[in-house]
């Protein structure tokens, strides 16, 4: 103490700001997320034979698979859309929401080795991950791009302004799925049960959500229910921007937005608590 | 300048099975905090002896701590294992949060509990140079900047676009250690990572940071068991004991006071009342101890002293006390008796038995001894099994400071003829 004004570049304390997500230090930590999207893409790909060719083979085998039971055996409407379409959007976009969010959902169980030894800002890892997938989101894209091309040549399919509109629905997706994540991520650490319950969570929630079939199939009290469903406006806003189908109203958009955000604070705040002591915990 | 202040830091851990009950707690700890009152859980607890059945599912791993770097310091932390010196690097660097207290940093930190966190196996060596380094929080430029001076530190320049699942455990530990090596902070916190690769590769890695802290003047942490390296490379010492602060200044002081404070190490006494001292109701031991014959520190040089003092309960049988010493590895280095009667003359009362091993016996390491009591040398009256432990510190060779191989470590009468 040799100096009366000495000046400290940081402190370390039991308590800090819930709300504060520490952006600044992410922004610091960007290359780490470079280097996590660099990692995920290499290994998932590194010794299988087709490598990047399985993100295209997964969305075909299950938009197959749905056309052939969802389709033709259960005979599901999709409101005059043409079903292969109709299938691979939802599929495109539910691959990309659940990876989000099963891969969000393990940030602390799944890294605890790393994360009892290292520290960086917890958050790079659910960024990083929301991003890699995005990799893989974009090339499924490409393939409903494809497809879609061949049915808007043939004048099948009638799309609309609100095409332009897709950026938005996809980062209200990733933020869903981060604010969900977070928190499971965050309560799974103390109550190990809610990765159970997220597991097979995820598949029935899928029913929930018009992945397989339209809103308007619904019945009123069920159609009242999915309003409040943050996914239901999204996908409703995707088929109707690029298949010109389903009864999508901006105000559907506005409940998901509303809810989306909530949940991304609530997230935010359960994951900036257990972060600072899930290692006496995991 | 200080580089460093903690300042009152606590940390506290639940004992046992974590998961259950955490939630009635949880909620009675919120309950707490919403009629604004203290945590109930931070009141109790204990300190943290591992050796002694606690009462409480609550242990402080650290209690009140208050400390002060300066810049430019090389600290060596030491402490029996359990002391909480794992714990101490841990909200050092920001891994867990203290349940109390703050810490005061200037600069950035960079701690090293582990070398290669993060390694991916299926990414060639180059790769994770830069995934490590990321993860250590240095940018890309940074490492493609050292790139070169990474691996020629690491010396797998061959190997570097090679997945790292194809290395070696001594090569990928090399490249690990080169990426942290190379770090640039103002503050280094390093565990005992220097516990890895061959003598050679361990020197180089003690140069470097001996270069790290008197070179360029940065700030270092580093935990240890090797009190030779620590000796060597740190200033000033940090002596944890049973989560409280033992002891804090010079390093040879505090490695002195370590070997003293330490319970198991060094000796045992009876508290004075024999009815409560180790034995049964054939012996008591009322004392066992461990002191270097020259010198107050046990080193390869100094030899060991080994005083037994018990009470006897048996007359006329013939007496024999056995001392085994076993290394931490538990290999048995000897097992010598003594018998103390031999014509059925014990009498009831206390004995005295003292010997020395001399010095250049035994290599640095930690040693411990059992204790065995004979009666004819058939039955054994009374065992004791790692009683009494200490440690021998390692002593310099000319310029090398590594603990050369070998249980033994011999002085011989050289004989030597010149041309």
């Amino acid at each position: 103490m040799n100096e009366p004004q000495q000046k400290w570049t940081e402190t370390i304390e039991a308590d800090h700001s819930l709300f504060d997500l520490k952006l600044k230090e992410v922004w610091r930590y960007k290359d780490l997320v470079y280097m996590f999207v660099k990692r995920d893409f290499i290994s998932s790909f590194k010794q299988t034979i087709l490598g990047p060719i399985w993100f295209f083979i997964n969305p075909i085998l299950t938009t197959i698979v749905y056309l052939i039971v969802f389709g033709r055996i259960a005979n599901l409407p999709t409101d005059g859309a043409p079903p292969l379409l109709f299938y691979l959007a939802g599929v495109t976009l539910w691959n990309y929401f659940s990876a989000c969010l099963l891969g969000t959902s393990s940030t602390f169980v799944g890294n605890a080795s790393i994360f009892g030894k290292v520290y960086f800002p917890r958050l790079v890892t659910p960024l990083s991950i929301v991003i890699s997938n995005l990799m893989r989101f974009a090339v499924q894209f490409l393939l409903f791009i494809l497809a879609w091309g061949y049915y808007y040549a043939k004048g099948e399919i009638h799309p609309n302004i609100w095409i332009l509109a897709t950026p938005l629905l996809i980062i209200l997706m990733a933020l869903f799925a981060l604010g969900v994540g977070m928190i499971f991520s965050a309560l799974t650490t103390k109550y190990k049960d809610l990765s159970m319950l997220l597991g097979f969570g995820v598949t029935l929630y899928m029913y929930a959500t018009p992945v397989i079939y339209p809103t308007s199939s619904l019945p009123g009290y069920f159609k009242k229910l999915a309003f409040y469903n943050p996914l239901t406006g999204i996908f409703e806003c995707f088929k109707f921007a690029w298949l010109g189908v389903g009864d999508f109203s901006p105000a559907m958009l506005m409940v998901s937005t509303g809810i989306i955000l909530l949940l991304l604070a609530i997230g935010t705040v359960i994951f900036n608590k257990v972060e600072k002591t899930f290692m006496d915990t995991v | 300048m200080l580089a460093l202040k903690a300042e009152n830091i606590s940390k506290q851990y639940r004992l046992g099975q974590v998961g259950t009950g955490t939630l009635s707690h949880d909620l009675n700890r919120f309950w707490h905090k919403v009629r604004g009152k203290e945590d109930p859980y931070l009141k109790i607890g204990e300190a943290n002896d591992r050796a002694t059945k606690g009462t409480s599912e609550y242990v402080w791993s650290l209690r009140d701590i208050n400390f002060e770097i300066e810049q430019g310091d090389a600290i060596g932390i030491i402490g029996r294992n359990g002391a909480g010196k794992s714990t101490l690097l841990k909200l050092l660097s920001k891994v867990t949060k203290p349940t109390t207290g703050k810490i005061y940093t200037q600069g950035r930190i960079a701690s090293l509990l582990e070398v290669g966190t993060g390694f991916h196996p299926e990414m060639t060596g180059r790769e994770n140079v830069f995934l490590n380094g990321a993860i250590l929080g240095m940018t890309r430029k940074e490492i493609s900047r050292k790139f070169d001076e990474i691996v020629a530190f690491s010396g797998v320049e061959r190997y570097i676009d090679t997945p790292v699942k194809r290395y070696s455990s001594g090569m990928y530990v090399r490249l690990a250690f080169a990426v942290a090596a190379h770090l640039e902070s103002e503050i280094l916190i390093v565990d005992e990572v220097l516990a890895v690769g061959d003598a050679d590769f361990q020197k180089k890695c003690l140069g470097k940071m001996n270069d790290v802290a008197k070179g360029e003047g940065r700030t270092i942490l580093f935990v240890s068991h090797n009190m030779t390296a620590v000796k060597e490379l740190c200033n000033k010492g940090i002596l944890l004991n049973q989560g409280t602060l033992g002891y804090e200044g010079n390093m040879l002081d505090t490695i002195i006071e370590y070997q003293k404070s330490s319970a198991t190490a060094s000796s045992y006494h009876y508290n004075g009342n024999i009815n409560e001292a180790l034995g049964n109701e054939k012996i008591k031991v009322k004392e066992f101890s461990v002191t270097p014959i020259s010198g107050n520190l046990i080193d390869i040089d100094a030899g060991v002293h080994v005083k037994l003092v018990f009470e006897n309960y048996l007359p006329n049988i013939n007496l024999d006390t056995t001392f085994e010493l076993k290394n931490y590895e538990e290999l048995v280095i000897f097992h010598v008796g003594k018998l103390i009667t031999k014509d059925n003359d014990s009498k009831i009362g206390e004995y005295t038995v003292e010997f020395d091993i001399p010095s250049g016996l035994l290599n640095a390491g930690n040693y411990y001894f059992k204790l065995i009591f004979g009666k004819n040398q058939t039955e054994v009256l009374f065992m004791m099994d790692n009683f009494v432990g200490f440690e021998v510190e390692n002593v310099k060779v000319g310029s090398k400071l590594h603990i050369y191989p070998g249980i033994t470590r011999p002085h011989f009468d050289y004989k030597i003829q010149t041309p």
